[in-house]
């Protein structure tokens, strides 16, 4: 197939063609390679934003409020909403974007729902390809939102330059919920609806878990500093010379209905993408986050190819083996490995 | 033993040597009610041992009013006989309430446009396709002139179904009669006036519910003061049941609006007993016979504690909820009308069980287009026939003291009290509305239903069973689309011959006045006499109040 | 290789029209189905829906009226669908549409028109059946 054309258009700024790529390579994952081939060498111009947070932290709000702000910076935005699948049914209700529903022009925000269609790593890698496709587009910025905090957002957000989590004071348990692999990754803790009372409390039950947590990466955080009671910057314990390439996340609070403290919030994400930048940190970054890709594509690949491999009919002689206790499940798995080096595809 | 104890006993001989193998051979494994109630095969004095006759039922015209608001209720006077008409402009309109009153309607009920119901005029891009369509086109005070040509106001009363601008449109009511040479004492009538209910379920808000709610006072405290005999709101549970809600919904989301109500004019100083008499309700009438006599029973009942008890209401009047009626509109079907007006009989002779002050009645070709004339007649007469032919009007709350009744009104009673707690700790109806809890319940029960006619485990008569061989074709309204190009032409015209300094004057008087707290009503009614049209007054209110976003689910 | 499609469905509320019920519980049912959904909510202009479909790049649309407005705001919905090149989506429109209207908005390209009553299952039937691409 020859996605020449719509490449071209795509380059161009045209929005359906980015949206017809989208959904391309989304559906089919070796077309994703044509394509993503083709315009590999153009990306790399957009800033990624991943945003997570339980239902009901106020993320619609908290990025409708953004992209306010962002495009009386003049910028371009891509979002991308990212719902979950129903296990039983395989479809979905993508809900995200009517909750964007305030006028924004099509030139300079473009918004994009998917499915996470459930399968291992499967989302990753059509989020990462969506991402391209928008930045080749011409976003400066895009954003990824998804609900939760497990293992599937671990996957999206490794490929974001700046993670964002959204808390918010009496959803009692979303810190818990907060699975080790996301935390790791976060870059900013948003306690979002700062009017409510249980702000400063959540903001406290935050530091504490990062210092419970995270101390195999920091020595300790030994006290924090308020700068205006809104925003709190960890202080390093010294001595421990990895702690200068390493990024402290942030704690802040807002306010999404009203606006408050998103000019220190953005102050904050252009701190990140800044350190980001320095020399030493960012090669490294960049690498283990090609290396993650790398990862996604080949882990969906080779699952998709023992699926086949497991349902085609050479497999059932071993089925049947394993069934009269001739075969164990590992030895069959280790023939398996063998018909897959074999492979000549 | 006892007399209740004896029956229980007798009950289990029965079930033993009577009933028998019956009992499995049933058409369903269990009966529920519309609102998921299950139905006993009978009941017996057993389920309403508990039952006080004094303070549970008492007498009609007393606290707590269970049989009814008013002690010989239709002995003394039917209930008015009110069917909601509005179709393309205010002259066709006109045409139509005076067809319908000359074939014997008792009060009159406007159907406005939805651009009208928007606040949008003819000629606002919003409005486009919509204009004479649902109802009719209201722009300026000239059409409710015109819509009101030739019918007395002071000896009629109406009800507006109109909620966003419905000060705008109260406005425009009082200067009409004005006109007519009729003082605002005179006047008798409702507007819906019921914003909260728009945020759960026919979605016509504008403003945020804050600023509506002021508003919405605003009117209570004018009338108070100013058009005594007006019903300043008429709370409502039909549009939340067409939503989809099941009777308990209805009955227990309609009631807590109710007390929002009341909290907010409370809040803002009024005496209670100052303005809960003139408080009205509007209910549904959907297809299960003995659950909505229940439900307009229990309301009464719960209302009247509340108001003593809750909000120390001193007067009678306060205590005592009245109520119109109109049949469901969604239960009609597009597949064999015809029937509808069979189901139509059904849910306005239980609107009449359960003592409704006022009813429309559907007419047959609801779920296709307006209403015809003759579709409207039928209505009506169905009212009348009731009304005159079938006895039941004879005595007050013939259905009390049924075993079944009482004991669904009392389980109705509780469940809705389940709902007001949990309302209560969800911070109350507004913080409620913002969490989506109304709009998810009526969401998941409408699905519900869905699911069990699709199921067949409830039938619809030629819908889902019984199905016609071929499709029905019956007459059908249609609104001209030139009714468009007239209401735009005819909006210039006044726009071109009023004062339109003098309006951008008391706009901006407006505009002040909303930005503090004084009641804005005067401010309106000097805006609407002037000709100012409803999308001017309203983009003025907005830009003080904004615009409400609905955060949707499903 | 290909992933497992999965049919996108847009449903709309143009015009003023508030009736929403009906139109909230297709969408679960296309969901139950196996489809993904994206429902655009009340009030949307022509615009906002060929925005939308721009967008999100659905295999079908289905437009939900229950006022009356379907005459003037379908052919405004299609013609712009038509200056955007968009003629692979299947757009469908139901609600209260007169039978005498069908031929008008069958000329414009709509199809569907599915009333009050309509079993769910045929309308996710009518959609997996009537995809154009």
């Amino acid at each position: 197939m020859d996605y020449s054309e719509l490449i071209k258009k795509l380059t161009e700024g045209n929005s359906r063609a980015a949206a017809r790529l989208i959904t391309i390579v989304e559906n089919d994952i070796d077309a994703a390679e044509e394509i993503i081939n083709s315009i590999y060498e153009k990306t790399g111009n957009a800033y990624i934003l991943g945003t997570t947070g339980a239902p009901g932290s106020g993320k619609s709000t908290f990025i409708s409020t953004l992209i306010k702000i962002l495009l009386a910076q003049g910028k371009k935005i891509g979002i991308i909403c990212v719902d979950p699948s129903s296990p039983l049914t395989g479809g979905a209700l993508l809900g995200d974007r009517i909750r964007m529903k305030e006028h924004f022009s099509l030139e300079n925000v473009f918004i994009r729902s998917m499915a996470n269609r459930g399968q291992l790593g499967g989302l990753a890698r059509a989020t990462e390809d969506a991402i391209k496709i928008l930045d080749v587009f011409g976003c400066d910025i895009i954003i990824v939102e998804t609900v939760g905090v497990g293992q599937s957002e671990v996957d999206i957000f490794r490929s974001a330059h700046t993670v964002i989590v959204l808390l918010v004071p009496g959803l009692g348990d979303d810190i818990q919920a907060i699975k080790a692999g996301i935390m790791e990754i976060t870059d900013i803790f948003v306690v979002n609806k700062m009017d409510l009372p249980g702000a400063d409390r959540k903001v406290s039950e935050i530091i504490q878990m990062l210092e419970l947590n995270m101390n195999y990466k920091y020595n300790s955080i030994k006290k924090t500093r308020y700068i205006k009671e809104k925003h709190w910057e960890p202080e390093l314990t010294l001595p421990n010379s990895d702690n200068l390439n390493e990024w402290i996340p942030e704690i802040i609070k807002i306010n999404s209905r009203t606006g408050e403290n998103f000019k220190d919030l953005l102050e904050i994400i252009e701190k990140h993408k800044n350190f980001l930048e320095t020399t030493g940190v960012i090669i490294n970054y960049r690498k283990n986050r090609i290396k993650t890709e790398t990862f996604q594509i080949l882990k969906y690949k080779l699952t998709k190819k023992v699926e086949e491999l497991l349902n085609s009919e050479e497999i059932e002689k071993y089925l049947e083996q394993v069934i009269d206790k001739k075969l164990d499940p590992y030895s069959m798995a280790n023939l398996i490995m063998k018909m897959l080096r074999n492979d000549k595809n | 033993m006892t007399e209740i104890d004896k029956i229980k006993q007798e009950k289990e001989e029965w079930e033993k040597n009577c009933l028998r193998e019956k009992a499995q051979q049933e058409r369903q494994k269990s009966f529920r009610s519309l609102s998921d109630i299950e139905i006993k095969r009978l009941y017996t004095p057993n389920d309403i041992k508990d039952l006080n006759y004094g303070s549970d039922l008492g007498f009609p015209g007393q606290y707590p009013f269970t049989r009814g608001p008013y002690p010989n209720m239709y002995r003394g006077q039917l209930w008015t006989m009110r069917q909601f008409a509005g179709l393309g402009t205010a002259e066709q309109t006109n045409q139509r309430y005076k067809f319908l009153l000359r074939h014997g309607q008792t009060g009159l009920s406007v159907a406005f446009s939805l651009h009208t119901i928007y606040g949008y005029e003819a000629d606002d891009d919003k409005a486009l396709g919509e204009i004479g369509k649902e109802g009719v086109s209201i722009d300026t005070l000239k059409d409710m002139e015109t819509l009101f040509d030739g019918i007395d106001l002071s000896k009629i009363s109406t009800s507006m179904t109109i909620n966003a601008p419905a000060a705008i449109l109260l406005a425009m009511y009082i200067v009409t009669a004005e006109k007519q040479g009729h003082s605002p004492e005179q006047l008798r009538g409702t507007i819906q006036n019921d914003i909260l209910k728009e945020y759960i379920a026919q979605k016509s808000w504008i403003f945020p519910p804050e600023p509506s709610m002021r508003l919405i006072v605003d009117t209570i405290e004018y009338c108070t003061k100013f058009v005594p005999q007006w019903y300043t709101i008429s709370i409502s549970g039909y549009h939340i049941r067409e939503a989809g809600s099941t009777a308990v919904q209805e009955l227990a989301f309609t009631l807590a609006d109710g007390f929002a109500y009341v909290e907010a004019a409370m809040e803002r100083g009024l005496d209670v007993d100052s303005f809960a008499p003139r408080l009205s309700f509007f209910f549904n009438s959907h297809n299960n016979f003995f659950e909505e006599v229940c439900k307009y029973r229990a309301a009464r009942r719960i209302w009247a504690k509340k108001m003593k008890n809750k909000y120390s209401a001193k007067k009678t009047e306060s205590m005592r909820l009245r109520f119109h009626t109109q049949t469901a509109g969604v239960s009609l079907t597009a597949q064999e009308p015809e029937n509808n007006i069979v189901r139509v009989t059904l849910q306005g002779l239980a609107a009449v069980l359960g003592g409704t002050q006022s009813l429309h009645t559907n007419s047959f070709d609801e779920a296709l287009c307006l209403p015809t004339e003759k579709a409207v007649r039928i209505a009506l007469r169905t009212q009348q026939v009731i009304a005159h032919e079938s006895g039941v009007t004879d005595t007050v709350d013939p259905l009390a003291g049924s075993y079944y009744v009482e004991w669904l009104t009392n389980k109705m009673e509780e469940e809705s009290e389940a709902y007001f707690e949990k309302i209560e700790e969800l911070g109350g109806v507004i913080p409620a509305i913002k969490a989506n809890f109304f709009q998810k319940e009526i969401a998941n029960a409408s699905y519900k239903y869905q699911k069990e006619v699709e199921n067949k485990e409830r039938i619809i008569v030629a819908v889902n069973e019984y199905k016609p061989r071929e499709p029905c074709s019956i007459e059908l309204l249609k609104i001209d689309e030139k009714v468009a190009e007239e209401q735009v032409e005819k909006l210039n015209k006044i726009k071109s011959e009023r004062n339109n300094e003098k309006i951008k004057e008391i706009l901006e008087k407006l505009k002040e006045a909303a930005k503090g707290t004084e009641n804005l009503m005067p401010y309106i009614i000097d805006a609407v006499r002037e000709y100012a049209a409803i999308g001017e007054i309203m983009e003025t209110l907005k830009e003080v109040f904004g615009i409400y976003r609905e955060d949707s689910i499903y | 290789m290909t992933e497992e499609r999965r049919i996108k469905v847009l449903v709309c509320k143009p015009g003023l029209d508030g009736h929403d019920r009906g139109v909230k519980i297709i969408a679960r049912a296309l969901r139950d189905s196996g489809m993904e959904v994206i429902y655009t909510g009340l009030h949307q202009t022509p615009d906002d829906i060929v925005n939308t479909v721009i967008q999100e790049d659905p295999d079908a649309v289905m437009l939900s009226i229950l006022s009356g407005s379907h005459k003037a705001l379908c052919p405004i919905i299609m013609q712009k669908l038509k200056e955007h090149d968009i003629d692979d989506v299947l757009i469908a429109v139901g609600g209260i549409i007169p039978d005498e209207d069908k031929p008008f908005l069958e000329k414009h390209g709509l199809s569907g028109f599915h009333g009050p009553g309509t079993e769910l299952k045929t309308i996710v039937e009518f959609v997996k059946n009537n995809l154009k691409r």
